[in-house]
């Protein structure tokens, strides 16, 4: 049989099912990125700092999340360490995502810190201003305008990359397409759902976000 | 055209060899300060000493190292040998608390620097606020007074973006002033600028140097230099050539560098 005949007479009772997973999709994408931007700004900064023992663990920190698949950094957190110190799969999911993407997050905040003027950092210092204060108060004010375009596409990104942890059992979309399906015997129909929900979310964050940075942008 | 109050001492900035007891009101001494940006020798034993008072023009060539003798003076740059004393205290020593000294030393740079994100108002109160812990309310009010002072009343409510290059450098000034400096250097506060806005600058700085602050100003303003200088310095390659009163350099230049240079300028 090559051609699939799709039946989504009996998808209808699923409804709040799938709203649930997309509320759980959505939380986890949500915290995560939230817990992301602090460390990648936190690793951000330090990937600037002109002390190596500073920026050298950041970077390897940086250089190992990119360069490894997310679906195997989710297993070894959860296998690997979960038993070690009990850690719940919400807590797990949540974890790993948020190192992920929060090394992403480092590198926009560090571009973003070095696309601003040398000018302004010296200005700044010659007046008197610690480094501290010359980070806070005039380096990130203007480096998190040019940093939040990106950073909403690592929310997109990251609203995607959360299907991921449906391997830890967690009743996000894919996870729970995947038992709808299983529950209708049907072997499409739950995924073709799901990804028109992720469509939605990620397609309507990426408008919002494109309106955002038309609306900061002339006052650069 | 020199007051007194102006007079030089030659002796003192011809060489590192020149180290006389420090002199009641010397404010900065550099002595033979070498500094490296990896192979290229940029300052190669540079000399000199402002006293409070002065107003000491440096001019020279592209590439002479204007620029790095003024960032080495308030420790933006590091040197690799020598040392810049600032009322005593040495620049590049790793007890000095940097921040504390620069306080004392306002810098005002070629391309403004004013911070994009702030008021005129802002940008002048930011340093006080911060570093000096003054109370906001006094900050703005010398900072009401300081754009008042340069003719800007009327901006304070302005982003840098809208002002003109003479506005928006006249703005950098009274930043610096707020910090209420000792010395204030100058790097080419007037060549970014187009030829209607050099006047307004000028005159903020000459009415500056009137008024008995202590200045150390790289231009090529050889009107500004014959004004208000008590001294200009000749840099080439990373040396200073020559040194005088401005009627001195300008008129009866000793070294033929000098001379080479000041034909190509005048
Ligand atoms: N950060 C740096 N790294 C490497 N070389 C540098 C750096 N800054 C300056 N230089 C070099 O040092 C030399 C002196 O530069 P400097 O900017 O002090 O000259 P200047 O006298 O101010 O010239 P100008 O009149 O063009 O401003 C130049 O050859 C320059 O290319
Ligand atoms: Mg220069």
């Amino acid at each position: 049989m090559v051609i699939y005949h799709f039946d989504f007479g009996s998808q209808r009772e699923f409804i709040p099912v799938y709203l649930q997973a997309m509320k759980n999709t959505l939380l986890l994408s949500v915290v995560s990125v939230v817990l992301a931007t602090i460390v990648g700004i936190i690793a951000g900064l330090a990937r600037t700092s002109k002390r190596p023992f500073i920026a050298w663990p950041v970077a390897v920190y940086i250089e190992v999340i990119r360069g490894t698949p997310l679906l195997l950094q989710i297993m070894i957190f959860y296998f690997g360490i979960g038993p070690i110190i009990n850690l719940p799969a919400w807590t797990a999911a949540i974890l790993s995502l948020t190192l992920f993407a929060g090394a992403y997050v480092a590198e926009i905040v560090r571009a973003g810190i070095q696309s601003i003027n040398r000018g302004q950092t010296e200005a700044a210092l010659s007046l008197g201003l610690s480094h501290v204060q010359t980070m806070r108060f005039v380096i990130l004010p203007q480096a998190l305008r040019r940093i939040l375009p990106p950073l909403a596409g690592q929310f997109i990104s990251l609203i995607k990359d959360s299907s991921l942890v449906s391997v830890l059992a967690i009743s996000e979309l894919v996870y729970t397409a995947r038992k709808i399906n299983t529950r209708t015997l049907k072997s499409l129909e739950g995924y073709v759902i799901v990804g028109a929900i992720y469509f939605v979310m990620t397609f309507s964050l990426s408008r919002l976000a494109g309106y955002l940075e038309r609306r900061s942008s002339p006052s650069d | 055209m020199t007051s007194p109050a102006h007079a030089v001492t030659a002796s003192h900035t011809d060489g590192a060899g020149a180290l006389a007891s420090p002199m009641p009101d010397t404010i900065i001494r550099v002595e033979n300060v070498h500094k490296h940006f990896g192979k290229l020798h940029v300052l190669q034993g540079v000399s000199f000493e402002v006293n409070k008072g002065d107003v000491m023009v440096l001019i020279g060539p592209s590439g002479s190292g204007k620029s790095t003798l003024l960032r080495c003076m308030n420790g933006l740059e590091v040197i690799q040998n020598g040392q810049i004393l600032i009322d005593g205290i040495p620049v590049h020593d790793r007890r000095t608390n940097l921040p504390a000294l620069r306080q004392r030393l306002g810098m005002v740079f070629q391309q403004f620097n004013l911070f994009p994100h702030l008021t005129a108002l802002q940008n002048i109160t930011l340093a006080p606020v911060r570093a000096k812990k003054m109370p906001q309310r006094e900050a703005e009010e010398l900072g009401l007074q300081l754009l008042k002072r340069v003719g800007l009343a009327e901006k304070a409510g302005a982003h840098p973006g809208q002002l003109s290059g003479g506005q928006q450098q006249r703005v950098a000034i009274a930043r610096a002033l707020a910090m209420q400096p000792e010395v204030m250097m100058f790097d080419e506060p007037t060549s970014a600028l187009d030829p209607e806005m050099i006047n307004e600058v000028l005159d903020v700085m000459k009415g500056l140097a009137r008024g008995g602050m202590t200045m150390v100003v790289v231009s090529h303003e050889m009107g500004f230099a014959r004004e208000v200088a008590s001294r200009v310095m000749f840099m080439d390659g990373g040396k200073i050539v020559e040194t005088g009163t401005p009627d001195e350099v300008f008129n009866r230049p000793q070294q033929a560098r000098t001379q080479a240079f000041l034909s190509k300028i005048l």
